[in-house]
């Protein structure tokens, strides 16, 4: 397919554009039966993307070259491979930079080569997107699915949005440009999810037709102005008191970094409009047992919350769908009836049980319980979840 | 009494088409109604290693992800896997739920009498055949053993019905797919063999037609109760 000049209604690749609702909550969507990977080629053909840069890893090599395949048909204005993931997220800020709306796709052992970048996308304060199909850490060498990369990112200053299937990585990245390029926001965007539990299964999604797509990123809404030969990264870095032991390099560095945290704040509003919701709830809303997780973990629980229905017992999901942002008003409120909160994750250190046991502290008498815990890709069979709340409840009764 | 969710996990052998196997079998359930999920599991499988992929069904949303630890159904394409355990949980039918079932493809009885005495005891059913050997006495290859296996699956459940089982195997195999270099070389070389794609599809569905009547009668004989709930009409 060619690329055909763009005009008031239709993009390059002659798709119709429309508003991020239309495309998210009123254009009629049909049923499909794929994985995540491919949901993931779905989503960006429908959102206008100027650049993409890829490097293979698994598990995101099939996404990546299925965004390639997006190029290759005309609907992603450009796609090329990095050197290496420092490579690809280097390349990636310059795309963006420079005005493009990019994304980009990583995994575990790529997410850490590439690390350098995150903080310096955020201060540079592009609007770019990384897929993130998390994957353990080597060594010793891995390929499953442990989240314990995403650890790694939390303070890089990037948003941390959490698919928890097919079809919310699908809504998710959609929905990830549109709040990452608000103007009053204007921070990267990681929307991550769990590889291979995700990525590599095949499961039904709704899809609205591929004929329509967002409309373009305007850079020039943006706080900071895309490079040209005037203008130098972010605007800042050809300045020299940055480069000064003084005052005000500390003052400009302070001041920049809490500016940029703001900005991921201000994204709350937009992100609940757009996932309805920073977090979801389901099962008893009174319950007394509740389970707060994401991605994969958030499914487990829900599938145990179904088993302990069937038992009698009540319990309670809280899915945490943004990250970074944390929701705490939110994850306050929905804990509100706990006298257990389970924290069931995929990784060893327990970051999400971190995270909540931090915003409970002082504010809640329930007893925050960091597991079940698996890691290495270990899958967390609804058994374990089982064994664990009902061992604890049977102690605290 | 019949679940509204069930979980099968499919140890084979790379090459096989185990994964093939599991998505099919996940887009029939999904077709016919049910809600389905399939996964591979995940490694750097190759010819003749362990390979393992999961389909779960049920009448309810399926939220269970992953690799499938207490399976309902086992699937065994392979006598490797019991024999030189070529299996990512020993011994092969470890997790297995009470009134569950196991099928195995070989042409001799691998099942040990203490095996088998645990296996009554959880009133799980066995069945074991050649199922190789009916895929190349219907289709001509060895290769078309995954459909056998799944036609069989669905022969001892009985809810998913022979048409969906087509819309499958016509999904995968009609529409472009996203496969691995090793799956997307099996594809050219069973693609040349049956020359037209068409004649793949059919002889596909023949064997899993013939294994589904096969499993069927035999579920009936050994009294096999229903793993899986009907959809309600």
């Amino acid at each position: 397919m060619s690329i055909k000049n763009m005009t008031k209604e239709k993009n390059w690749s002659g798709q119709t554009m429309v508003s991020a609702d239309h495309l998210l909550f009123e254009a009629p969507r049909e049923k499909h039966f794929m994985t995540g990977s491919e949901v993931l080629k779905e989503a960006m053909k429908r959102c206008t993307v100027d650049a993409s840069v890829s490097y293979p890893i698994t598990p995101q090599s099939e996404a990546a070259h299925l965004i390639g395949e997006l190029w290759a048909e005309g609907y992603v204005g450009t796609y090329f491979r990095g050197e290496n993931e420092f490579g690809v997220m280097s390349s990636v800020a310059g795309c963006a930079m420079a005005g493009a709306r990019t994304v980009t796709t990583t995994s575990g052992p790529g997410t850490l080569r590439a690390m350098e970048n995150f903080p310096m996308w955020s201060g540079t304060r592009i609007p770019c997107q990384l897929v993130l199909m998390a994957r353990g850490i080597n060594s010793p060498l891995t390929i499953q699915p442990d989240n314990l990369e995403v650890s790694f990112l939390l303070e890089t200053g990037c948003m941390i949005w959490y698919a928890e299937n097919v079809q919310e990585l699908f809504d998710m990245s959609i929905a990830a440009f549109i709040v990452a390029e608000m103007p009053d926001v204007h921070v990267p965007i990681i929307t991550a999810v769990d590889g291979f539990f995700v990525s590599h299964t095949r499961e039904s999604v709704m899809l609205p037709a591929d004929d329509i797509a967002l409309f373009p990123y305007n850079p020039y809404k943006a706080p900071l102005p895309p490079i040209d030969s005037e203008m130098p990264p972010g605007r800042f870095l050809r300045d020299p008191f940055v480069m000064k032991s003084n005052y005000i390099s500390y003052a400009t560095h302070a001041s920049w970094q809490w500016e940029v945290r703001s900005a991921a704040d201000r994204s709350r509003p937009y992100a609940k409009h757009f996932l309805k919701g920073l977090v979801h709830v389901t099962g008893d809303l009174d319950a007394e047992i509740v389970f707060v997780a994401c991605g994969t973990a958030s499914h487990q629980a829900k599938e145990a919350n179904r088993e302990l229905t069937k038992m009698g017992i009540k319990s309670k999901v809280v899915k945490l769908r943004t990250i970074r942002p944390f929701p705490h008003a939110e994850l306050l409120e929905e804990t509100k009836s706990a006298k257990y909160i389970f924290v069931p994750e995929f990784n060893i250190v327990g970051w999400l049980d971190k995270e909540v046991t931090q915003t409970l502290y002082g504010k809640s008498e329930a007893k925050i319980i960091g597991r079940p815990r698996v890691a290495g890709g270990m899958s967390m069979p609804v058994e374990a979840i089982l064994k664990e709340v009902l061992e604890n409840v049977k102690k605290g009764a | 009494m019949p679940k509204d969710s069930i979980k099968i996990r499919m140890p084979a052998l790379g090459g096989q088409g185990a994964v093939t196997a599991a998505h099919i079998a996940a887009t029939a359930a999904d077709t016919e109604g049910y809600y389905a999920v399939s996964n591979p599991f995940f490694g750097a499988e190759k010819r003749m290693a362990p390979s393992e992929s999961y389909t779960r069904i049920g009448t309810v949303p399926i939220y269970d992800r992953g690799e499938v630890i207490y399976p309902d159904i086992i699937m065994v394409y392979h006598p490797q896997v019991i024999t030189m355990g070529k299996s990512y949980t020993m011994p092969f039918y470890s997790g297995i739920k009470e009134n569950g079932l196991v099928l195995i493809n070989s042409d001799h009885e691998l099942v040990t009498d203490s095996d088998r005495k645990f296996l009554e005891s959880k009133n799980v059913k066995v069945l074991t055949r050649d199922f190789t050997k009916f895929a190349v006495e219907i289709a001509g290859t060895e290769l078309a053993t995954n459909m056998a296996m799944l036609g069989a699956l669905f022969g001892a459940l009985g809810t998913v019905s022979k048409t969906a089982i087509e819309e499958g195997i016509k999904d995968r195999f009609l529409k472009k797919y996203v496969a691995s270099g090793g799956t997307a070389s099996l594809d050219s070389v069973i693609e040349k063999k049956f020359k037209k794609k068409l004649d793949l599809i059919k002889s596909n569905l023949e064997t899993a037609s013939a294994a589904y009547d096969l499993t069927a009668d035999w579920a009936k004989e050994v009294g096999l109760e229903p793993l899986l709930d009907s959809l309600v009409q």
